[in-house]
């Protein structure tokens, strides 16, 4: 029906000559070649039911209709109207002044229009489609060019890496929606050690959203430098935001302040979906109240704090995880995303098993509704260094080509300074065999040295590639095999320290670690395969000598 | 298990400047034994001597702080004396050779009063 209420146009142009033979019966605006102003026929006007519905050219002087477009079409001297119908739908009007002979249009005529009038009609609407299908390609490419804006905003704004904590697992998700809206995190490292952690969601989509989102978060960051309290940054944030706010649009927002010593979080929440904590005793929301930013000023904001014992981890979501809907349109929810938390330990880990849940959930090929964020922090168990340890019964059969007997078998995440811990459990696992006092210092340096390798070099420092450390005994020999997932790619040469050189600054200082574990083992040994580099360090048990290579 | 960061002292003694260390040395101590350094060095004291009655874990990274300041020292004609060491980190500055650029003392009493070696392995 589009077609209908488009404005119908009508041309009447005549001679000078004939305007001036016939002026009598000529109405008085026929006179020059004129384009008159075309004729709306309103949606509800009788005359298109009658047009549409008329079996040929109509006779407008004769037609007695309550129609205001009739009136105008007699006033402008129109005689006959030929409807021009394609597909039962009338998508035009061929409007005709008088026969320039002054007289009546005969039969003949009349035929004449109808035939012309069944041929112009599908040719006319065929050219009406093209126009309507070019102005919506270029609709369509000037919100495809809007959204490339949007998305290019929104990612110039979200954190390019995420900080190192020692100690903690910190990943974080952004997946845009097609229709980019305005989600957005962040990680903002504090003065006093402490780091920020922001989840936030601009009501709307698009540029507006994106732009809205990247002033939150540059006024959020300068503010989280300055004011220490996460209640007083919201209250800042708001008060900058209120009065340029686009109208209809406002920011949730949920700011938290870790320090990553204590595992303590304080944190404040302008009106965003409260984050989840898993503890031991089961997974609790993080409460605490307040209005979405930038709806209007002097508002305050609860402040409330938590602790994140070693273990237990906290996500924060964007409300794409929890709205998004089911072929039947239900909605994924909280029960489901409380759940989920509740099963898995945290980090990436938990990240990937909720997207695994929603795509599920949402079924194949679901188109994404709306921009899915999410922040979790995890505590390192057991004093922030260990990953994971085997049961022990696992270990004895997990050497089967040694005789060996496994001491002990363990994980450790790659973070600075877990070499000593490392030291610590291999001294424990060694403790029974009566190593003396000098070759177990000399065992406790390699093992530190080596773990600092792995963790370094092979594990470039990342939380999801551990170093997996085997104690093994066997044949009168103690050997500690430490493994990092950097890859089985070729250990450079390693250039012996030379202390003159160094003293000289013709070597760099660093580079002693090779040196020192190959001085304090009797031997050591690398081996490529699988997943990463195996560095070896054998002690002998009898007769081991003093280990002075 | 934490790292316990290096802490940093400097005090005189009969002429020499003493950097008592007390924590783990190793990269994250750099700035501290940098700075200790400085103040040990600001008064131009006869000797530096580095204390490491405190330091129970030295890596091969606190090795690579200790070259470097000894590399300062050897510039500034000051001349280095280490003590309070174990007996396995001993071991290693004489694996190192750093033995042989520095004097080892046995004690703070020894470092600050001659200089003398206490122990050539």
């Amino acid at each position: 029906m589009a077609a209908l209420t488009r404005p119908f146009r009508r041309r009447l142009r005549r001679r000078d000559r004939e305007a001036a033979s016939s002026a009598v019966q000529r109405p008085p605006a026929a006179e020059a070649p004129v384009e008159q102003a075309p004729v709306e026929i309103a949606p509800n006007d009788p005359l298109l039911a009658y047009l549409q519905s008329a079996s040929g050219a109509v006779d407008i002087e004769a037609l007695e209709l309550d129609s205001p477009a009739l009136g105008e079409l007699k006033a402008a001297g129109v005689k006959l109207a030929v409807p021009l119908v394609s597909q039962g739908e009338l998508i035009g009007v061929l409007n005709l002044g008088p026969r320039l002979s002054e007289q009546d249009y005969s039969s003949d005529d009349r035929k004449l229009l109808d035939n012309l009038a069944a041929q112009a009609a599908p040719a006319l609407r065929v050219g009406q489609l093209v126009r309507e299908q070019e102005a919506e390609a270029a609709t369509r490419q000037r919100f495809e060019q809007e959204l490339e804006v949007a998305r290019l905003i929104q990612q110039n704004f979200l954190p390019k890496e995420l900080p190192e904590l020692p100690g903690w697992q910190v990943a974080a998700y952004y997946r845009p929606a097609r229709e980019v809206g305005g989600d957005f995190y962040d990680v903002i490292p504090l003065p006093d050690g402490r780091v920020g952690f922001v989840v936030g969601d601009v009501t709307d989509k698009g540029v507006p959203a994106a732009l809205v989102m990247s002033a939150t978060r540059s006024v959020l960051r300068a503010s989280a430098q300055r004011l220490i309290e996460p209640g007083e940054v919201l209250e800042r944030v708001n008060e900058h935001l209120c009065p340029d706010m686009p109208e209809k649009m406002f920011v949730t927002c949920l700011y938290g302040v870790l320090d990553p010593e204590t595992g303590h979080l304080r944190f404040a929440n302008a009106g965003h979906d409260l984050p989840y904590v898993k503890t031991a005793d089961g997974v609790v929301e993080l409460r605490a109240r307040g209005m979405p930013l930038g709806l209007m000023p002097g508002m305050s904001y609860e402040e409330k704090e938590a602790t994140l014992e070693p273990g237990e981890s906290v996500l924060l979501h964007s409300d794409g995880v929890v709205e998004a809907h089911d072929p039947e349109r239900d909605m994924f929810g909280f029960p489901r995303l409380k759940q989920t938390v509740g099963e898995v330990p945290g980090g990436q880990a938990l990240i990937d098993r909720v997207l695994a849940d929603l795509d599920a959930f949402t079924g194949p090929g679901a188109e994404q509704e709306d921009d899915i964020t999410m922040v979790t922090l995890q505590r390192s168990a057991g004093g922030s260094v260990l990953v994971a340890e085997l049961p022990g019964d696992e270990r004895v059969a997990s050497d089967p080509g040694s005789n060996g007997r496994v001491l002990a078998e363990f994980e450790l995440a790659s973070e600075p300074g877990n070499e000593r811990e490392a030291m610590k459990r291999v001294e424990g696992a060694v403790a029974d065999l009566g190593l003396e006092a000098a070759r177990l210092d000399r065992l406790k340096t390699a093992v530190a040295e080596a773990t600092m390798n792995a963790m370094e070099h092979g594990n470039e420092y990342r939380p999801d590639r551990p170093v997996s450390i085997r104690v093994l005994e066997s044949l009168g020999s103690l050997r500690v095999q430490i493994s990092d997932r950097g890859g089985a790619g070729e250990v450079a040469p390693a250039e012996a320290p030379d202390l003159e050189a160094k003293l000289e600054g013709r070597q760099k200082p660093r580079g002693w670690g090779l040196f020192l574990i190959e001085k304090m083992v009797d031997e050591a040994r690398v081996t490529s395969g699988g997943e990463g580099h195996t560095l070896e360090l054998v002690m002998r048990l009898e007769g081991g000598g003093d280990g002075d290579a | 298990m934490a790292m316990r960061e290096l802490a940093v002292a400097v005090r005189e003694r009969d002429g020499a400047a003493i950097i008592d260390l007390q924590g783990d040395v190793n990269a994250a101590g750099e700035a501290a034994l940098q700075g200790g350094y400085a103040q040990a060095v600001r008064d131009g004291p006869e000797s530096v001597v580095l204390n490491f009655a405190g330091a129970d874990y030295i890596n091969s990274t606190g090795i690579a702080l200790i070259v470097g300041l000894l590399a300062q020292a050897r510039a500034h004609d000051v001349q280095m004396t280490a003590c309070g060491l174990s007996d396995h980190y001993r071991e290693i500055f004489e694996i190192t050779r750093l033995a042989d650029f520095m004097t080892i003392a046995d004690s703070e009493d020894g470092a600050v009063s001659g200089a003398e070696r206490g122990d050539d392995a």
